[in-house]
This record gives C-alpha cells, structure tokens and sequence, in this order.
C-alpha cells in the first residue's frame, strides 16, 4: 500500500509538470491560434542561458526574473522578425518554419554548449518532505507551485484586462479586431512573448529533475501534447487534469505492468494521444470544435 | 493569401502555348538524357559514390512518399521514420530469420506499411495542422523504444546484421553495382505509379482535400476514406525505401530510426519541392550530401543548415528547386519565343 501511495503522489508530482507545460499549450493555443512547436526548444534554450548566468555567478533568482525578461523579449523578436513574414500563408508553412526554429535552436543549443548533460540548480531545499510513509520531493512542489502562479497570473491577464481580451479578439477574428483598431501583427508579437516567458519557466523547473542537455524536452513536449489532448484543447483546467492523469497512469502502469516496465513510456503517451483522439475527439472537459462554414 | 505549396499550373498557363509544348519536349529529352547518365554511372564512379547514390534513390522514394501525404494531400507527417522503420524491419528480418530471398520481402513491406499507414491514417483524420504533426511526432518518439523492447526479434540496440546481396544470373557486376541498378529499377517504377496517381481523377481529388476539404466533400469526395488512403499509399512508399536501406546498409538499428530522420525527410520535400514529383530526387541529393559536407564545420553544422534552410526555402522559394527551375524555364520560354 505504502508504494502504491508512493507512486501516486510522485506521480502527481510529474504529472504537475506535464500538466503546466500543457496549459501552456493551451493558452498561448486560445491567445494566438497557433501551437508553438518550437515551444519546447526555446524553453531549453532560455534554461541554457539561465545556467549560463549562473555560472557566472548571479544569484538564483535574480538569474530567474533575468531569463523570463530575456525569453519575453526573445520571442517578440522571433515572431516580429521570423513568423511575420509568413504571417497569412497556410498552416502547412507556420509548421515547417515553427520546425525549422525547433532545429536550429536544437543544433545551436548542442554547438554552443555541446550535448552533454549538466546538472542545473534547484531554489527549494532539498530536504524532502514526509507525511505518514509517503515522500514529497521539495522541488516538485515548489515547481508546480511556481508554475501554477504564473499560469494563475496568466488566466488573470488574459481574463480580466484590456489587453488580454484584445489578445484573444486578435488570435478569433483577426479581420474583425483589425477594423476595431486592434493591432494584429503585434498581439501575435506578445502572443510568442508570452509563450517564451512560459516556457522559460516551465524549464528551469524542469532543468533540476531531467538535468540539462538539448534534447530535454522532447519527451516532455510529447506528454504535454498527451495531457492536453486528454483534458481537451480548448479547456485550460482540463489540461492539469490530463497532466496529473497521465503523470499517475505513466507511474502506475510502470510499477504494476511488468511487460511495459520504463522502457515503454512515450509509447503509453502515444496510445493515450491515439486513444483518446478515437474515443472523444475533444477530450474528456473539452468543447466539440464547430467550424463556420 | 498565398498558397506556396499549389502546382506550377499557373506558371505554365502564363506562358505561350509553344512554350509550354517546347517545355513538353525538353523535359522528355532531360529524363531520357538523365536516364542514360543514371545508367552509366555504375561503371565510372567508386563502389563507395555508388553507395552513396543508392541510398540518394531511396530516400527519394521516401521524400516521394512524403510528398504524396504533405505537398498533395496536405496532411503533415513528422513521423514517417516510423514507417522507414517498419520497412527496414520486415525486410531485416524476413531476410535474417527466414532465409526468404530479399527482393520478396519488398512488397510485403509496402503492403504491411500500406496496412498500417491506412490505420494510423484513422485517428490522424481527427487532427489537423499542427496537432497531426505532433501525433505523428509522438509517433516517432515512441518507435525506437518499441523496437529495442521486441529484442527477441529485432536484436535490440544492437540490431541485425545482413549481408550484401550478390548480382543474380552470374551478372559480371559487384554487389554496389548490382545494388544501384535493383534500387534504379524499383525507384522508376515508383515514381511511374505515383505519377499516374497523382495525374488523374484520384490525384484531383487528392489536391482537392487540401486546398478546400469543404468543397471536396461537397462535390462527393470521401474525404476521410481518401485521406486514410493516402497516408497508406504515402506509408507504403516509405517502407519500400526502408526495406531497400536495410538491404543498402546491410544492417538495421533502433537508434537509425529517431524523430530526426522524419524531420530529414521534411527538410526534403521542402528544398526539393512541395507537390512535384520530381522535388524528391533534388530533395534526396540535397539530404544525402549536404549533411556530410556540413559535418566538417561541426556536430551540430548539419541540423543548423537544415534549420536555415528550412526557413530560408519558406520565404525565397516555397516551391523548391524543382518549383523554381520550372518558374525559371517558363520565364526563359516566354522571353525567347
């Protein structure tokens, strides 16, 4: 019983993290239209240059708000310089660009900094915490503590004031907003702005559990996509859910079925990715899509 | 809006009539001269260019294969490694378990990649865009772990060893020889097929789900049925070109197989051209050979090029070479008659 309690709850504890990288997803989803492949890449990349800061010798958090403030910065100017100009061409183009980011940012990360792994720091003690027999890790609540403010933060903005809502018009109706004299092209700009910033947090806490090396999101990039497939794309808290869902299932099924052991975890992600899209489309909190012909 | 990836039919019509029959007869005195340049080859390069050229077929089977999914039909795929996998496997496998002979185990993986493309094709009919790219994405990630863990049949990380297979009927050629000529064959009769696919009632009803899917359905295409169908044909395609790898290379392994061959065959299409036929056979030169000269620079060299040229491609030539050389010559015919 005791490891059953165990799993679930680290279970939750990943699970948080797949699931802040997944209401990432989906809001800069709902605020520009567009899923930011290179999400991932450009969230590696900011832990590099926060690890690069510390190394320097700058103190944790000052390096944080440092790197939130570059990533913002860095993602307005992507879109301002390497999105705009494909602004209005068919999806098939944002995708191939938004890959051709994904590579370069990958490839640049592995020259600068080569491919091997480095450990990178943690803000939270690393004294676990212990309540009855179960094991909390420090750093796993501190993570999703962090993630869920800025997300808290982000629901806020989006929610509740001028801009925000001026964002989402921009991301629907583009057309429309325009003539409302909303301008588009630069709600988009703060759109991959913010996507950046997210990013940048989720992985500087992800940065401590995985460690560093390039290709560290990859994989969590693909549970991310799983988490909010299963909650469904259009509703934020589901995308948590679907995150803790499937961070429990990953640690379970790991546990208890023998033949799928650790060595076939992203294939569960797929199935469930797979699964779901063939059960309930929309997912389990979802709004069936509904297309204006 | 423009629409990058549309056909050169617009390109064409804007020319003269003469024009576009001079362009008729060119082309036909260009394949036939390349044709001939093809067959020659065997006998003035090293066993190793040869090597080299062979697997510049297969992937052009691969990027054919693609392209049918992506440039005509519209549906993005970053997981068709998982595809040159299946292939790469069945052939290996069949060839090391069986003892069958390897020229028979090509259809049999086009027919099982056709199969499982079709089915993979279901859900994917579900998802769009960006969201079809990523399942196909996970897709990828996943078939490496899957192979390894199938160890007693597919050797794990260490993957199988096959042997080079020798020209038959006593032919006076050495196996890369032989090997060139047997993937020239299979590639022209491909693109052949494909060709006649893409030129009729089919192929416009394939081009017709992606420019307007509405429409499509409206004018009584079964979109869904056509869609499945094509990420089969597309997966077949695929798997033919992973079960001659496996017979080029002469070994298949896991690690072969990760997402960043499906981005490979991306890159591809792209610099090669999006719905031609014959952007898979610049796309492949351009895989093939670029990454090995970018090697020299750095590790990393080959993926940054790749990344540039992606973008690069996108905003100065969305048609690719193939689309620009064609743009090129109705331009050259227009001004000369």
């Amino acid at each position: 019983m005791d490891i059953f309690l165990q799993q679930v709850v680290s279970g939750i504890a990943t699970g948080g993290i797949y699931g802040s990288l997944a209401l990432a997803l989906v809001m800069i989803y709902q605020a520009t239209d567009v899923v930011n492949y290179a999400q991932g890449e450009m969230a590696m990349f900011s832990t590099y240059l926060a690890w690069s800061m510390i190394n320097a010798g700058l103190p944790y958090w000052v390096t944080f708000f440092a790197t939130l403030a570059a990533a913002f910065v860095g993602g307005i100017l992507l879109e301002r310089i390497v999105i705009r100009p494909v602004e209005n061409a068919p999806i098939l183009t944002i995708v191939i660009v938004c890959i051709g980011l994904l590579v370069i940012f990958n490839s640049v990360a592995g020259w600068i900094y080569t491919y091997t792994q480095k450990p990178f720091p943690s803000p939270f003690p690393n004294r676990p915490i212990k309540i009855g027999n179960v094991i909390f890790g420090a750093h796993d609540v501190g993570a999703i503590t962090v993630t869920l403010i800025v997300l808290l933060l982000l629901y806020v903005f989006f929610r509740y004031t001028t801009l925000g809502l001026a964002m989402r018009a921009a991301a629907q109706n583009p057309v429309s907003s325009r003539l409302c004299g909303i301008r588009v092209g630069w709600m988009l700009a703060l759109g991959w702005g913010l996507a950046g910033l997210v990013g940048a947090v989720a992985g500087m806490m992800v940065a401590p559990v995985v460690f560093l090396d390039p290709n560290m999101m990859g994989g969590i990039l693909i549970y991310a996509f799983a988490s909010a497939t299963l909650g469904g794309f259009t509703s934020p808290g589901g995308a948590v859910v679907g995150g803790v869902i499937v961070g429990v299932a990953e640690n379970l099924v790991g546990t208890y079925v023998r033949f799928i052991g650790t060595e076939l975890k992203l294939t569960v992600a797929l199935a469930i990715i797979l699964i779901v899209l063939m059960v309930k489309p929309s997912g389990l909190f979802g709004r069936p899509a509904v297309h204006r012909v | 809006m423009t629409r990058p990836q549309t056909t050169d039919a617009p390109a064409l019509a804007a020319s003269s009539p003469a024009a576009r029959a001079a362009f008729g007869f060119w082309r036909i005195v260009g394949f036939v001269v390349l044709f001939a340049v093809a067959l020659a080859l065997p006998f003035l390069l090293s066993n190793f260019r040869l090597f080299q050229f062979t697997l510049v077929f297969v992937y052009a089977i691969a990027l054919l294969g693609l392209n049918i999914l992506t440039g005509y039909n519209g549906q993005i795929s970053l997981g068709h490694a998982a595809f040159y996998a299946v292939g790469a496997y069945t052939t290996a496998i069949m060839i090391d378990k069986w003892d069958v002979h390897y020229a028979l185990t090509i259809p049999v993986a086009g027919v099982l990649c056709l199969v499982a493309g079709f089915l993979f094709g279901i859900p994917a009919l579900r998802l769009e865009g960006l969201y079809l790219a990523l399942a196909t994405f996970a897709l990828s990630l996943a078939v490496p772990q899957i192979l390894k863990y199938f160890e007693h049949w597919t050797g794990g990380s260490q993957g199988i060893v096959l042997s080079k297979p020798a020209p038959p009927l006593g032919l006076p050629l050495t196996p890369d020889q032989w090997l060139y000529v047997f993937s020239l064959a299979i590639l022209v009769i491909l693109f052949v097929l494909a060709t006649n696919l893409l030129a009729g009632r089919t192929g416009r009803a394939i081009v017709a789900i992606r420019d307007n899917p509405i429409a499509a359905q409206a004018m009584g295409i079964h979109t869904a049925l056509y869609k499945s169908l094509v990420f089969g044909v597309s997966a077949a395609y695929t798997g033919v070109a992973g079960a001659l790898s496996a017979i080029t290379i002469a070994f298949v392994a896991p690690d072969a197989f990760n997402v960043f061959l499906s981005i490979t065959f991306l890159v591809g299409i792209v610099v090669g051209g999006l719905a031609s036929i014959s952007g898979a056979i610049f796309g492949a030169f351009f895989i093939q050979f670029v990454p090995n000269w970018a090697q020299d620079i750095s590790k990393a060299a080959p993926w940054a090029i790749y990344g540039i040229f992606l973008i690069v491609f996108m905003y100065v030539m969305p048609r690719g070479i193939a689309g620009t050389i064609r743009l090129a010559w109705a331009r050259l015919g227009r001004r000369l008659l």
